[in-house]
């Protein structure tokens, strides 16, 4: 596998379960040791420079773990003294209520919700500033004010210059939020490019027409068309493809009751390339 | 070091805030096992011209030490891995060394507290005598080191809690209980006296002993050079360990 993230860039590292995404996160981070190869965070070797590269690191675990110990700002004090930073309450404040949890900050972690926690998650991973941060599922199994607010506070980051690595199954959020993105499969990247150009080159368009009560497809279309709830759904390879078959129905007298064009979306390309097996990246 | 530094306080504030479970029970069981020896063998025994109470109190001071230095680093250890919250010290940049440093001075500080708290209560029983503190002091954080390395060591391999608490059962608790803090090894059949001898908690009581009283089973000297060379060899291999991210990094 090889792999470059540039400065400032919002990534997104895709695949199914045991694609490897967590292993390569994990070995980013300091927490596995890579049989082969290396892996760098801005220039820093994770095992010969590891104290540099973990510095320069912010990850957001997948598990939802916590210190049963300590209150949220108890737990946030900690993590920044774990990276040298003495007297961060401002930041630790700032965090706190851009995650919505300044009402918790004095309550222990155990008695959070699991939404809660993970919130606390996010922040421990910011608490030292991290210019490169890992956002491991992030979103999995909380509501969707925290997602909304989670992504407009780490949009916000990545405006100012920090980049961000996003793992997710979510793909809406993937295709919403990541400027490139990789997919890996089985260990391997099977697909690396922006989010524009995967969702131009895999993804296609469709037109989904509901006839007129009493009007018959024309036999010439019938071989193209999906039945799909009473309406007929036609893939187009490119949008100018809507033209010749509109005028296909035309010349059939055809009366069109309602016409809708669908765009593909980023979980087209992803099922797309996965059962493909690649795409040559 | 500042991480080391951020750590280490959150191992002592982890004990502290469980004090009733982590410093008040290990009291506890020790005035329960002065109260029931005592009764039994005061009048009956004298151990180096010494009353049979007042010979005990550094023993079960000792073992306080060292069996709560060994819980302290072992089970903070071997919790946060079953939880998983194991990361939040090894994603920051804190190093192999550093983790020694914190885990083993907290563990240290553990024992010291509740030996120091344990000989408080204990005083009530019967007057003690401290022929020379530095030894007592010395011998304390030495053996407090010993334990808390080999915590670090137990909690790094187990993966279970039962696997840890097997580690503790068959192996610290027989080497505390069969080191003379109940009797002198002098009473012991030759056999079992030189058994004893192989024994490094043995040394570690005898020399800790020899601080309030002047008198041990073993000169001090060999007995401060056997828990040195422990010390050494222990932290050595707990260093080792570590650095090898072992159960930790993989």
């Amino acid at each position: 596998m090889s792999l470059d993230i540039r400065a400032g860039e919002f990534f997104g590292l895709l695949g199914p379960n045991g694609a490897g995404k967590t292993t390569l996160i994990s070995c980013l981070a300091g927490l596995a040791r890579p049989d082969a190869g290396h892996l760098r965070v801005m220039g820093h070797d994770v095992v010969s420079d590891a104290g540099a590269a973990r510095r320069v690191l912010g990850v957001v675990p997948q598990e939802l773990v916590f210190d049963p110990f300590f209150t949220v700002r108890e737990t946030l004090r900690i993590q920044s003294g774990y990276f040298g930073i003495r007297n961060n309450d401002d930041w630790i404040d700032e965090i706190l209520a851009e995650l919505d949890l300044t009402a918790k900050a004095d309550t222990n972690m155990r008695r959070l919700s699991g939404g809660m926690k993970r919130r606390v998650l996010v922040a421990q991973a910011l608490v030292h500033k991290p210019p490169v941060i890992v956002l491991d599922e992030p979103t999995a199994g909380v509501d969707v004010e925290l997602r909304q607010g989670l992504w407009q506070f780490v949009s916000r980051l990545n405006r100012e210059g920090q980049t961000v690595i996003l793992t997710t199954h979510y793909l809406d959020e993937a295709q919403a939020l990541c400027g490139r993105i990789a997919m890996l499969k089985e260990g391997r990247v099977v697909a690396l490019d922006t989010t524009a150009n995967l969702l131009a080159r895999h993804s296609s368009h469709a037109l989904v027409v509901r006839l007129a009560a009493g009007d018959t497809l024309p036999d010439a279309l019938r071989e193209r068309a999906v039945a799909e709830d009473g309406a007929w759904r036609f893939r187009l390879a490119t949008p100018t493809d809507i033209e010749p078959l509109l005028a296909t129905l035309r010349v059939a007298g055809c009366r069109l009751a309602d016409v809708q064009l669908l765009q593909g979306d980023l979980e087209d390309v992803f099922l797309d390339i996965m059962h493909a097996g690649g795409a040559g990246a | 070091m500042s991480g080391a530094v951020t750590l280490f306080r959150k191992e002592v504030q982890r004990f502290w805030k469980v004090g009733f479970q982590t410093i008040a029970a290990p009291v506890l069981t020790a005035i329960l096992y002065l109260l029931i020896f005592a009764h039994v063998l005061d009048e009956h025994v004298r151990v180096h011209e010494v009353a049979y109470t007042a010979f005990l109190i550094p023993g079960l001071v000792m073992m306080s030490v060292l069996q709560n230095a060994f819980a302290n680093s072992s089970s903070s250890l071997i919790q946060s891995k079953v939880t998983g919250s194991i990361v939040f010290i090894l994603l920051p940049p804190i190093s192999w060394a550093e983790l020694f440093l914190a885990f083993v001075g907290a563990a240290v500080v553990r024992g010291m507290v509740v030996g120091a708290a344990v000989l408080a209560a204990t005083a009530f029983f019967t007057p003690m005598t401290f022929y020379s503190p530095l030894w007592i002091v010395l011998f304390a954080l030495l053996g407090g080191g010993i334990m808390g390395a080999l915590g670090v060591i137990g909690g790094i391999w187990a993966e279970k809690f039962d696997q840890l608490a097997a580690f503790q059962n068959f192996l610290i608790l027989p080497l505390t209980m069969l080191s003379g803090v109940f009797y002198s090894i002098a009473t012991l059949p030759p056999v079992w006296r030189q058994v004893s001898h192989f024994n490094p908690v043995f040394y570690m009581i005898d020399g800790f002993r020899y601080g309030f009283f002047g008198v041990s089973d073993a000169p001090p000297e060999t007995s401060l050079a056997v828990v040195g060379a422990c010390f050494v060899v222990v932290a050595l291999a707990t260093l080792a360990l570590l650095r090898s991210g072992y159960k930790l990094r993989n």
